[in-house]
């Protein structure tokens, strides 16, 4: 396989699930737009989106108050935005073109029509009122392309590539909502513990889709340490921390078999996993949640730089 | 430009609207159909060609796009009787070429015997010293060839141009063919077509024939492809994908170990032919271009080594060079000993002063071509032109005579298309694609009709507003 159309595979894959999760950091944003409550909750959740997607700074050139109406269509659509929405998903078919030969009829179908109709979708200004449809619909597209990939493509190193792509982007993804999140909410450690209001805590499982998950395995009872141990550690929900690196662990063995040998970037992954393995959530606290996220943040980072190097992705 | 309707050939109905007897069939089917429910057929196959992304892109000022090329659904049909002749006359086309080629870069028998004037070659670009001497792997130099064919008459088809470097427009062939069975199912239960779908099969087998001694016995092949955002990106995928061979951009391959490798994921690893669909400028910027980020740095010196395979080989552009188009009488005779099967376009060649003299005072009827352009890029069309257009092109003629050629109006052939309001005539080209190989010669049955989509138009170049059909050949 060539080293370009693994770099293709890999980065299809992330902008997806990029695109997926920005879509869901938006939902929460809604959400709360149309609860109840002070203009300023609002505002704190539309920054933390444009913080949580690296997207702040940008936008912060353009505007000087975070607008809802101006937050979401910024990250959506603008065309001054390179990590917009639209962007992602024009990365992912630009990707899947260029690696069109390593993908199946199927998969490459499911990404141009998810260009063709988000292009659509999103070629006018969106409204709050249809804000909605427009986020369902990008769940709902990227889903059909990662179904395509399920059910279609041959399990070998281009579906090793794909996935190693997808689950690095939630990894870091995860990390992220966490640590922004938890950030806001607890200025001071000494809070941990303590009650908060369930409806911020709410939003926080939200923007990862474990809100029913949490309250089916948690009974109802919600606290700080319960959440975070659900999103990092708990290896049955597929957008915590440790299931993400399972599954990039997983797919790296997936190409050591295939390629007969292993690279360094396979001895990242595996301490990568350790690290999680080893630790429960009171040592997670006790060394201190922000440092914990930060460290698998840039370790994260260093393992999908590594992949890189090693599979000879850039001359 | 308008054609005279007094002279037309139309290929489905006869001057008095009776259906000639390869459409016979087709049209009895056609008759029977609900109109409401083709132009639903229609609107569907447009989905199908946007959603598989089967697009050229196009380049304005502005932005690159993606443009579908219009599909017609009513096929163009050529009775097996005409495809034998056809068949027959582009065998030996190709051959002629190929001789042709061999004799340039070696002997030069044709220049010495004073049929090809010398001052053809020199200062040509498509012309390359680098080839002098030297016999490419399998001796074939033009792996793919695409002929381009117009009729004027019941039996009259005529070369239009060679195409010998890259000719492309397969893919749509292939495709449209698969639209076709995939509308109109019960159609190709009815009628005898002859397949086309085994083309990928055979080019990669045309093009493992021609494979370096240095290959393995599975030779390994890569399409060579400028990128993305070349206008035929979406063919060249293609083709790899059909050929299950790499698709590879210049950025991923190099010379390592005094041979062509791509980068995959485990290490570089050798190419055994590359099928390149890139100008020869772009393939060594060692050799050629030195501004070029396209090429491959060494590339030519690898292939001189006889260690790759380059289809078609750098230097046969000299072949379809339009200055040289006129010969093509001359050189089929030349290399066959036979008397040409299918005729040339009467063609003035504006460098001769004669000739010149008449394309100036006959400009209004004449069709004039740029030496080296293509894709319809550049060109006059005489009847079309407005007074001051004509005058402009004088004086670039007059500057620059040896630039240009000039041919006569065609009357070319009309068939059928589909419209809102029912059948109308529209103009039609053939392009018929042929594999050259150590084992002989392979035509697929039919090729790409390329159709001018506006009433009386001649020109069908999709970049210029052109649709495609799919292209019939009747089973005896």
């Amino acid at each position: 396989m060539l080293g370009r159309a693994a770099h293709g595979v890999y980065w299809m894959s992330r902008y997806l699930e990029r695109a997926e999760n920005t879509a869901r950091l938006l939902n929460v944003g809604l959400r709360i737009a149309l609860t109840r409550g002070a203009d300023t909750t609002r505002e704190d959740e539309w920054r933390s989106v444009l913080v949580t997607t690296g997207q702040n700074l940008a936008y912060r050139q353009l505007y000087d108050d975070y607008d809802g109406v101006q937050v979401f269509n910024f990250i959506l659509r603008d065309k001054t935005n390179p990590s917009s929405v639209l962007a992602m998903i024009q990365g992912a078919r630009t990707n899947a073109r260029m690696v069109r030969t390593s993908i199946t009829s199927e998969v490459w179908e499911s990404t141009n029509e998810c260009w063709m109709q988000l292009g659509d979708a999103l070629a006018r200004p969106v409204r709050e009122h249809n804000l909605g449809d427009v986020l369902a619909m990008i769940r709902r597209l990227t889903t059909q392309v990662r179904g395509a990939i399920e059910g279609t493509m041959l399990r070998n190193e281009v579906f090793n590539f794909s996935r190693i792509g997808t689950f690095i982007e939630r990894a870091d993804n995860t990390a992220r909502i966490l640590d922004i999140k938890y950030y806001v909410l607890l200025p001071s450690l000494a809070w941990v513990g303590s009650h908060i209001d369930n409806a911020q805590w709410d939003t926080l499982l939200r923007s990862v889709s474990g809100d029913r998950a949490y309250r089916w395995l948690n009974k109802g009872t919600m606290d700080a340490k319960g959440i975070a141990q659900f999103l990092i550690l708990d290896s049955k929900f597929p957008r915590s921390l440790i299931f993400s690196y399972d599954k990039i662990r997983s797919n790296m063995s997936g190409l050591a078999l295939e390629y007969g040998h292993e690279s360094p970037s396979h001895e990242l992954v595996r301490s990568g996993c350790a690290r999680l393995h080893q630790t429960d959530i009171d040592k997670v606290f006790e060394a201190g949640l922000h440092e914990f996220l930060t460290s698998c943040i840039s370790d994260t980072v260093r393992i999908g730089n590594a992949i890189a190097a090693d599979f000879k992705f850039v001359e | 430009m308008q054609s005279q309707d007094e002279d037309k050939y139309d290929e489905m109905f006869g001057p008095d609207g009776t259906v000639r007897p390869a459409y016979a069939e087709f049209h009895d089917w056609f008759e029977k159909q609900n109109p409401a429910w083709l132009h639903k057929k229609d609107k569907e196959a447009e989905i199908v060609f946007r959603r598989s992304g089967i697009t050229f892109n196009v380049y304005s000022e502005n932005a690159a796009e993606e443009r579908l090329i219009p599909f017609d659904m009513v096929p163009r049909i050529i009775a097996a009787r005409e495809w034998r002749k056809l068949k027959r006359g582009i065998e030996q086309r190709v051959r002629a070429l190929n001789a042709f080629l061999q004799d340039l870069y070696h002997r030069q028998e044709i220049v010495r015997s004073g049929r090809l004037p010398v001052e053809m070659l020199q200062g040509n670009d498509a012309f390359l010293p680098q080839m002098v001497g030297f016999v490419p792997p399998g001796g074939i130099y033009t792996h793919v060839v695409g002929i381009d064919l117009v009729r004027t008459g019941a039996d009259e088809f005529m070369v239009l141009e060679d195409n010998a470097r890259t000719p492309s427009g397969v893919s749509y062939m292939l495709e449209n063919r698969e639209t076709m069975m995939a509308m109109f199912p019960d159609l190709f239960t009815r009628i005898p077509v002859q397949p086309v779908s085994n083309y990928p099969r055979l080019l990669a087998r045309s093009l493992g024939a021609c494979a370096p001694a240095c290959a393995e016995a599975q030779p390994r092949i890569a399409v060579l492809t400028p990128g993305i955002y070349n206008s035929a990106y979406y063919e060249h995928a293609f083709l790899a994908d059909q050929m299950g061979a790499e698709l590879v951009e210049a950025s991923d391959i190099r010379v390592v170990d005094g041979r062509v490798a791509m980068r995959c994921t485990t290490g570089y690893q050798p190419i055994d032919v590359l099928y390149r669909r890139v100008d020869d400028d772009y393939l060594d910027p060692l050799s050629f271009n030195r501004d070029s980020m396209l090429g491959v740095a060494g590339i030519m010196d690898v292939y001189r080594a006889g260690r790759i395979t380059i289809a078609n080989a750098p230097g046969t552009g000299i072949a379809d060079d339009k200055a040289l188009y006129s010969y093509m009488p001359e050189i089929v005779q030349f290399y066959t000993g036979e008397q040409p099967i299918l005729k040339n376009v009467p063609t003035w060649r504006c460098r001769e002063e004669d000739s010149l003299k008449y394309v100036l005072e006959n400009l209004a009827e004449l069709v004039v071509k740029e030496v080296h352009g293509s894709g319809g890029y550049g060109m006059l069309i005489g009847p079309a032109a407005s007074r001051t257009e004509l005058e402009k092109f004088r004086q670039k003629l007059r500057a620059n005579p040896g630039n240009y050629i000039a041919q006569p109006t065609l009357a070319l052939s009309t068939v059928p298309i589909f419209t809102k309001s029912g059948l109308a005539p529209r103009h039609v080209d053939l392009r018929p694609f042929v594999l050259v190989s150590p084992e002989g010669i392979e035509i697929t049955p039919g090729g790409l009709t390329r159709v001018a989509l506006k009433k009386g138009s001649l020109v069908v170049n999709s970049s210029q507003g052109g649709g495609t059909k799919d292209s019939w050949v009747l089973e005896d």
